[in-house]
């Protein structure tokens, strides 16, 4: 099933475009990498299909019954979040905020239900005794799991990750690889951003190259 | 020792003493709330500028003798808050700290420029004195500042109650809040106009100078003694409260100044922080 078509999409921001005429479509189940060089508009494209930038022409085309707001996003890192005080399942926990659109008290304070998702996702990467460690103390390859599963609290079907492997060594890398694969078998569609061309061959079934031309290989 | 509780028993039993001091309580409780979240942000700075453009709106206000100075002096601040909030979000133009210390200079020059030529009042040093250090004396809040402090002081912390969650998101991680729907330019918004409530309400207290001081100790204590979000807000909320009481009963014993008193003992209390390791 389909799920998103970019369509003739220029990207940037009010200053300048930053890439043009990108064409791509995701299915149900897809494993897409997004390559390019650094500054070629990669994060800018993941943030155009999220909605936090307007496109500058063309069309996003969300299908299947997919919303921006249910995809699960996994930002490049900041330095602010480094020494955040702040413990990991209150982390998890804030990925929840997207779907609790309910009402009266619920827009306010955590459901029963958010923390049973937020338990749930921890559970699946693993990292269920992290619960009451703090942020700043974990391993690099832990944060980003911790990131990871905050994502999946908002997903349901896909997911978008900016370079999630930035900053860790060989074996915490290929870990979350894995951790990711194993996702994309469940059925989630996956976006990722990469400079890892080794990775982008052997997970993804579709590559969208962003440079001078934008190159798009199923 | 004996004398001491007489001191602090025939103080407290003036119903006026009691009010200024729970007063002061609350704002130094918001200041800490919102203390956790600038610092987190890296907004501390905007904290300091605004109350600069707070001393300089004061000035103005005692200039046209207006009754009451809060309905110029709140305003003012809460504009610049936001002028501000959208400057340090602008990536183009002046960076945001240069704007920002071009603003609170030429509202202090401004201000002390003006109260000098136009003050009608005897003694001008003293006023700039009570608006940049605070009030000698706890005593000299009016009846109205006490009551608009409660009322904002509890509007604030029910924000921060309610909107807890939301704050967490957006101070942790910005782009992620907003692509799961949360409205970040609301609660930067609400945040900005927090700030300004807050400075301005802690000005009359502790003055103009020192109003970051409230705003900056607390959170910086508690983080030194703990590492998630739900201790640090509480632990800087007690931190902030204990010293406050601390400080202004203090300052009555030993008739100091009460916002200078307070800082101090804050500062103490960082102090002793940095020498426990976070567990
Ligand atoms: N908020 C912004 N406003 C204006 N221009 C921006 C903004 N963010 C990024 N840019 C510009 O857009 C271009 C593309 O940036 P982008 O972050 O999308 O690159 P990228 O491909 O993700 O690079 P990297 O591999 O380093 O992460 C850059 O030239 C950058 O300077
Ligand atoms: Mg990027």
């Amino acid at each position: 099933m389909r799920l998103l078509t970019c369509k003739n999409l220029d990207i940037g921001y009010h200053d300048g475009l930053v890439a043009r005429d990108i064409n791509f479509h995701i299915d149900e189940g897809d494993y897409l990498c997004i390559l390019g060089e650094n500054g070629s508009g990669k994060t800018t494209l993941m943030k155009t299909i999220l909605g936090l930038t307007p496109p500058i022409a063309g069309e996003i085309i969300f299908a299947g019954g997919l919303i921006a707001r249910e995809i699960g996003y996994m930002p490049q890192q900041t330095l602010l979040q480094r020494d955040f005080p702040a413990s990991v399942w209150e982390i998890v926990l804030s990925g929840t905020l997207g779907k609790s659109a309910g009402q009266g008290v619920q827009r306010f304070f955590y459901s029963a239900e958010q923390k049973k998702t937020a338990a749930a996702n921890m559970q699946r990467l693993g990292i269920k005794d992290l619960a009451g460690k703090c942020y700043r103390d974990l391993s690099g390859g832990q944060k980003q799991r911790v990131l990871l599963a905050r994502a999946l609290c908002a997903a349901s079907r896909m997911l978008l990750l900016d370079e999630p492997a930035a900053s860790l060594d060989p074996k915490a890398t290929e870990e979350l690889y894995v951790n990711i694969k194993k996702l994309n078998d469940e059925g989630l569609s996956i976006i990722m951003i990469t400079h890892d061309l080794a990775a982008a061959r052997a997970y993804a079934n579709k590559t969208l190259t962003i440079g001078k031309d934008i190159v798009f290989h199923e | 020792m004996n004398d001491i509780i007489n001191q602090l028993t025939t103080y407290f039993s003036y119903p006026f003493v009691r009010y200024a001091f729970i007063a002061a309580i609350l704002i130094a409780l918001c200041s800490s709330l919102l203390g956790v979240i600038l610092v987190l942000k890296r907004f501390s700075f905007i904290g300091d500028g605004l109350s600069h453009v707070a001393f300089g709106a004061m000035a103005i206000a005692a200039i046209l003798s207006l009754t009451n100075e809060m309905l110029l002096v709140m305003p003012v601040t809460v504009l610049c808050a936001i002028l501000l909030l959208k400057q340090s979000q602008a990536a183009s133009g002046v960076r945001g700290d240069a704007a920002l210390a071009m603003l609170s200079v030429g509202a202090m020059a401004v201000g002390y420029l003006l109260l000098n030529i136009f003050s009608t009042s005897a003694n001008i040093s003293g006023d700039v004195c009570s608006t940049l250090f605070g009030s000698t004396s706890i005593l000299t809040l009016s009846r109205t500042d006490i009551l608009v402090c409660v009322v904002m002081s509890l509007i604030v912390i029910l924000t921060f109650v309610f909107m807890y969650n939301r704050i967490f998101a957006v101070t942790f991680d910005e782009s992620f809040a907003r692509a799961s729907g949360i409205n970040a330019d609301a609660c930067n918004l609400l945040i900005a106009v927090i700030t300004a409530v807050i400075i301005v309400l802690a000005m009359n207290l502790v003055g103009a100078l020192l109003t970051s001081a409230l705003i900056v100790f607390p959170a910086l204590s508690a983080m030194r003694l703990f590492a998630a979000f739900r201790q640090v807000m509480i632990a800087s909320a007690l931190t902030a409260v204990v010293s406050a009481a601390l400080g202004i009963t203090a300052s009555i014993l030993f008739s100091t100044p009460v916002g200078a008193t307070v800082v101090v003992v804050n500062a103490a209390v960082f102090l002793l922080c940095c020498l426990f390791k976070r567990a």
